[in-house]
């Protein structure tokens, strides 16, 4: 059966694609699925860096879609994970380097191959994310909770729901600050979900493991003790189909901290 | 205490600013109207309404509004008086 193609975008930059994408993508082999992770993001990659595998890049996309080697030969076997590969991206090309006709065949010939396959999107709507959404059948929209990043995400919504084959992306909130939502301080992630008015798939702690597990190319998703890794897990989960429940924001509250919230409801 | 805190604190979150900006600001996105062509719109409605009747423009509203993907314009412009001759004046 083929695979499903997965395209991971946000509009707006640093809202943490990539971190998203290696996350539910590792996750997803952790459970024995057959995962590719695509970086489309030519002339600046970084999906491999964050995987751990940048020293193992000898062919990449544009490669691939230039046809000057095959299609195997360009991907990066996991060194943790049997099932994970990763397609990488050029890094001295340019984003029209592909076309997105060449993106719809390579991800319909690699379809045969995997359970899923990830496509980590560049920022901005132009070439880069027409081309890394021409293939997909689904997406995951990463927002972080504030004004700019939302608004470029309500674009992409209206981007995904005008293609000629509709979709509809379910939301990832990133960088939650639980305290700054409780004080009034932050969007809360209801705020964000019903302006954007999409499926919530997920919702990410701000969560400084994300830094340590970058620094070490390890995706936090590995990572027993990471609350982010456990938002991934739960995504990871609820992609799958499976009901979990989202995680209780409260967690940084102590005990006496918790019964006054109780009381102040 | 309390006091103080009510003192110090903004009548509004500033998360309720945010989500309040939002909304406004996808509103014009959405419908791809600029605040500005709306101005422009409201200028002409007044000039067109003030050859029938006399209106309050200070507080004339003229908004976009939402849900989900489809957009209305609401308009609310107080009535001092009708002008009975202008119709068939003109």
């Amino acid at each position: 059966m083929a695979g499903t193609v997965v395209v991971v975008t946000s509009g707006k930059g640093g809202v943490g694609k990539t971190t998203t994408c290696a996350n539910i993508g590792t996750g997803l082999a952790i459970r024995g699925r057959r995962v590719l992770l695509i970086d489309a993001d030519i002339g600046l990659r970084n999906l491999d860096v964050v995987m751990g595998l940048e020293n193992r890049i000898v062919f990449d996309l544009v490669n691939v879609a230039e046809k000057t080697c095959r299609v195997k030969q360009a991907l990066i076997k996991d060194k943790r994970f049997e099932t994970l590969y990763l397609l990488p991206a050029a890094q001295t090309r340019e984003k029209d380097a592909i076309s997105q006709e060449r993106m719809i065949e390579i991800c319909a010939e690699l379809k045969q191959e995997f359970d899923y396959i990830f496509i980590d999107c560049p920022a901005g709507i132009e070439q880069g994310f027409k081309n890394a959404v021409a293939g997909a059948d689904q997406a995951i929209l990463v927002t972080t909770p504030d004004l700019s990043a939302v608004r470029d995400a309500d674009r992409i919504v209206g981007l995904l729901q005008a293609r000629e084959s509709r979709i509809d992306p379910r939301l990832v909130v990133n960088r939650v600050r639980p305290a700054m939502v409780r004080k009034g301080e932050m969007m809360a992630v209801e705020d964000v979900n019903d302006i954007l008015a999409v499926d919530l798939l997920g919702i990410v702690p701000d969560d400084e493991t994300i830094i340590t597990s970058t620094n070490k190319g390890e995706p936090a998703v590995m990572d027993t003790y990471s609350r982010a890794g456990e938002a991934y897990r739960n995504i990871v989960a609820r992609f799958e189909g499976e009901s979990v429940p989202f995680m209780s924001l409260d967690y940084d509250l102590g005990l006496f901290g918790k019964i006054k919230k109780m009381i102040a409801k | 205490m309390d006091l103080l805190k009510k003192f110090f604190k903004d009548n509004a979150s500033s998360k309720e600013v945010a989500v309040e900006r939002l909304r406004l600001v996808l509103v014009h996105d959405r419908a791809d109207i600029s605040p500005g062509l709306l101005e422009l719109l409201k200028e002409e409605m007044i000039q067109v309404i003030t050859k029938y009747m006399d209106i309050d423009q200070e507080a004339m509203d003229v908004t976009l509004n939402s849900t989900d993907h489809s957009a209305a314009l609401i308009a609310s412009i107080p009535v001092k008086r009708i002008k009975r001759q202008s119709v068939t004046a003109s």
